[in-house]
């Protein structure tokens, strides 16, 4: 039979609409014994409701308040960000990084979506799109530019490409004005978005 | 350059999409596509590097015209296939379960390494390093000039997994931190072991990436880089 209208790839012979694809993978998988629908349902209510970015802001409030911390996470990321319990996968080899008025730190896979799931959660739409992942690399001022972020004249950007297993996560710089704030209030300043590098931490009274 | 998945630096691209959204998955079968892809992962066929290296090797036509979680389950189907978990006829029976000219039969004992319920919250906090203390010394120190691969360094497969993106092909960076020895992704994808070697990251000026590109003479790029990527450059 001649190849040209057929892929030889093993998935082509699925439903090409994505909703039925994705259950026909699941219905398949789970008459096989291959997968417990129960562990399907629970492995979207830990993304959905249990591990996301607020894990993330509590190392970073952590970070801003304790300079003892800050130092040892700086040092030995995925021991010192373990200390508040949050660990697993997609960060077994975290590295925190700082912005300071001299550097700013941003984060992206080009190759793929690597990301701290552990402690951001899942990485959002636009982290995996093939926009972010092409330009984030040739223009990130671009790139920070049409997130809206304004740099200083004297920072540098340094932008992390995640290639291997390390994990790269972003200690915005703390906002002026918050220096009565708790730890738990600090907490609400840090954007998903601010720990991968694309925003800054929250103003105080801006935040949602 | 490597395959369509190696988009550094590529022209033509548009604007960043949904920046500030919030919502973890925007359709069901994106929860599903997920849940399947990382429940299936447990049953022990593939590493975490012939997860990344099948959805790059999806047709770039196929890969271009699928979004995210599309790759996900197209990889994953031809991971199963692969792997002899399902057959062929398994995803033709699978699409009649889908659209329902087929009906389910009971599901089968569950197969021994399928994660349980019970195990899902904690296999997602464990840690699982990918760091080994066996391989190479490292022969790199902090602040030393090394050269990339002029081409990619996986010289064992022909269009084999590498992580090497062709952006950084044949530049000079310097060495910025020693990670110590890690699972090589050009073997382990490839079940040829994990022929663990010492990994570094490498910071490269974007004037030595980007030319005349370059937002910025001050601005750099790091990438995690493997020592069989590199080799020593002039001070």
């Amino acid at each position: 039979m001649p190849h040209d209208h057929h892929d030889d790839h093993p998935h082509s012979l699925l439903p090409s609409d994505p909703e039925l694809r994705a259950r026909a993978l699941e219905s398949i998988l789970v008459e096989k014994g291959l997968v417990d629908p129960a562990s399907l349902n629970a492995l979207i209510d830990t993304y959905e409701n249990k591990i996301g970015p607020r894990n993330g802001a509590q190392v970073v409030a952590r970070a801003w308040t304790d300079p003892d911390y800050k130092k040892r996470l700086l040092e030995n990321g995925t021991d010192t960000i373990a200390e508040l319990g949050f660990q697993g996968r997609q960060s077994e080899h975290m590295v925190a990084v700082e912005n300071t008025p001299e550097q700013h730190n941003m984060v992206v896979c080009t190759l793929c979506s690597c990301y701290p799931w552990a402690i951001l959660g899942i990485p959002p739409a636009w982290y995996k799109s093939d926009a972010y992942r092409s330009r984030a690399v040739r223009e990130p001022r671009a790139v920070l530019d049409e997130f809206g972020v304004k740099l200083l004249p004297t920072q540098k950007v340094r932008v992390w490409d995640s290639s291997a297993e390390v994990r790269y996560l972003v200690i915005p710089m703390r906002p002026d004005g918050t220096e009565g704030m708790t730890e738990e209030q600090l907490t609400d300043l840090v954007s998903r978005n601010s720990m991968i590098g694309t925003a800054l931490a929250t103003p105080p009274g801006d935040q949602p | 350059m490597s395959r369509i998945h190696d988009m550094g630096g590529r022209f033509g691209e548009g604007t960043i999409p949904d920046k500030d959204d919030a919502e973890v998955f925007h359709h069901d079968w994106h929860a599903t596509a997920m849940a399947v892809t990382v429940s299936s992962g447990f049953l022990g066929g593939w590493n975490i590097d012939a997860g990344r290296h099948a959805r790059e090797a999806l047709r770039p036509r196929d890969y271009a015209r699928f979004s995210y979680y599309e790759r996900w389950m197209a990889a994953l189907a031809d991971l199963l296939v692969e792997r002899g978990f399902l057959s062929t006829d398994d995803l033709i029976r699978a699409g009649q379960l889908a659209d329902g000219t087929a009906t389910a039969n009971a599901p089968k004992p569950l197969h021994e390494k399928a994660i349980r319920p019970a195990d899902v919250a904690p296999s997602q906090v464990k840690i699982t390093p990918y760091s080994r203390d066996s391989g190479p010394e490292p022969l790199f120190q902090i602040g030393d000039r090394v050269r990339t691969a002029n081409y990619s360094p996986n010289t064992t497969i022909h269009g084999g997994h590498t992580r090497l993106p062709g952006y950084a092909m044949g530049r000079t960076g310097t060495v910025v931190m020693r990670h110590g020895n890690h699972v090589l992704p050009d073997s382990n994808a490839h079940f040829m072991g994990e022929a663990p070697e010492p990994l570094y990251a490498v910071e490269f000026a974007a004037v030595d990436l980007w030319d005349g590109d370059a937002e910025d003479a001050g601005d750099s790029m790091v990438l995690d880089l493997w020592q069989s990527y590199l080799e020593r450059a002039a001070p």
